[in-house]
């Protein structure tokens, strides 16, 4: 019994850095998604109105921003857990 | 006038930095004959993207080349200090009662050692080196700018020639694909010079730490007091031109069932920490990305070093890769700096555009 306390404190270390390195492979599991189904539809989307790609091309490009920026967030989480 | 500027910038450099630059630390020469220095990528990394209170320019053997920098502080306990940050390095690492802390809360920042021993952290004002980069990214927009804004004074309907022909297209580019759309046709101009300030001052200064020497190379947009700075602007400017209806909408908006507002007011809830959150997320962004490609870029170069450590034959096999690896990135990084220049400017103006819409009819 006061094993099994005595590994939990000692592991604490461990499993925070463990559960900080699943966060940021999940933040670049969702950002990898997003990203990916912006670029599928921008490429749809010019494959049916090529003459719009500029349009297209600058709205992708800040949707796929402002959905980093959540990714990244869910990173600097990560990073302070690792060093904190 | 450009060159007369940069000249004059090199002679000053040349006169006063150098003198201290060729006094080497020779401390750092009898530690490191003790034991050799393992490579540590932590630390490389690190290094690189903090803040610091001198400029580390190279290390030949063991000898660090930095620029010192003045240190301002004001202690609570003993008034006002100038001094600059080699004599830090002197003695046993305290001069005047002040040292760079080692651990604890205030860990590399300068702090006061009491009497009693505790730390005391003073009010520091210290020209550090994001600072100096600061005053050099400043130095190079106003020379960009005036020089080009005398030109547009003086020959005003000829064709754009020189570093005219640069800006001329990013300023329009602006104007009429962020502000216009997003601000509205009437009001429009009195917001321009703000983003046109955002922009620039973001897009400059992530350039300038892409650049690996002397001046560049201080991470600036990834320092989250300067982003945060930055995104307060963008909060109080919108909160200043706020139109009547914004606010009112945003705690009682017509358009939304009334069981969102009463008993519990949801979406005024909503509202409100969105309006607080907004700003957090245009700093986060930018701090993030820009910190983020430094890091990485750095990590693949620091391959080859630790690659080296196991066997020098694998150090040179890997460095192909890896400077293939770290071009890439720096391309990428390059593309990060636009983008994240151009994002900001373009939320700001859409944050800046609702609120200052008037909705003219109600249902």
């Amino acid at each position: 019994m006061t094993l099994a306390v005595i590994l939990q404190v000692a592991a604490n270390a461990a499993i925070a850095k463990m559960g900080a390195g699943i966060g940021a492979g999940l933040a670049a599991i969702g950002a990898g998604i997003g990203i990916g189904r912006i670029g599928g539809s921008a490429v749809e989307a010019i494959a049916r109105q090529p003459e719009a790609v500029g349009d297209i091309r600058s709205n992708m490009i800040v949707a796929a921003a402002l959905i980093e920026g959540v990714a990244f967030f869910a990173i600097i989480i990560c990073f302070l857990i690792f060093f904190l | 006038m450009i060159r007369a500027f940069t000249s004059s910038i090199l002679i000053l450099f040349a006169l006063t930095v150098t003198p201290k630059l060729l006094k080497a630390n020779e401390e750092h020469a009898v530690a490191d004959t003790i034991s050799p220095k393992k490579f540590n990528t932590g630390d490389l990394i690190f290094d690189h993207i903090r803040d610091s209170y001198e400029w580390h320019i190279a290390t030949i053997g063991h000898t660090h080349l930095s620029i010192p920098l003045p240190v301002m502080v004001y202690s609570q306990h003993s008034g006002f200090h100038f001094f600059m940050s080699e004599k830090l390095h002197e003695g046993n690492g305290t001069y005047d009662g002040f040292k760079v802390a080692s651990e604890g809360k205030y860990e590399r920042k300068l702090v006061e050692v009491m009497p009693d021993g505790t730390f005391l952290r003073p009010w520091d004002f210290s020209i550090t080196k994001n600072v100096t980069s600061l005053f050099v990214s400043i130095a190079l927009i106003l020379t960009i700018f005036l020089s080009v804004a005398r030109r547009y004074r003086e020959n005003f309907a000829r064709a754009p020639k020189g570093i005219q022909s640069w800006i001329e297209p990013i300023v329009v580019f602006i104007c009429d694909d962020i502000a216009k759309p997003s601000i509205g046709k009437e009001k429009y101009q009195r917001y321009l010079p703000f983003l046109l300030s955002v922009f620039f001052f973001i897009f400059i200064n992530n350039l300038m730490g892409l650049v690996p020497f002397f001046p560049g190379g201080a991470n600036l947009t990834g320092n989250i007091s300067i982003t945060l700075v930055l995104a307060l602007f963008t909060f109080v400017i919108t909160s200043f031109s706020g139109s009547r209806s914004y606010w009112v909408h945003m705690v009682n908006d017509p358009g939304i069932p009334l069981w969102l507002k009463l008993p519990i007011p949801l979406m005024p809830i909503v509202e409100i920490m969105g309006v607080f959150l907004k700003p957090f997320v245009l700093t986060i962004r930018l701090f993030a990305n820009i910190t983020a490609g430094h890091i990485v870029a750095l990590g693949f170069y620091s391959l080859i070093f630790i690659f080296a450590e196991k066997s020098i034959f694998a150090g040179y096999g890997i460095s192909v890769l890896s400077i293939a690896f770290t071009v890439f990135m720096g391309l990428l990084e390059l593309l990060v700096a636009f983008i994240q220049a151009y994002v900001f400017t373009l939320l700001s103006a859409l944050y800046i555009g609702l609120a200052l819409e008037q909705h003219t009819s109600h249902e």
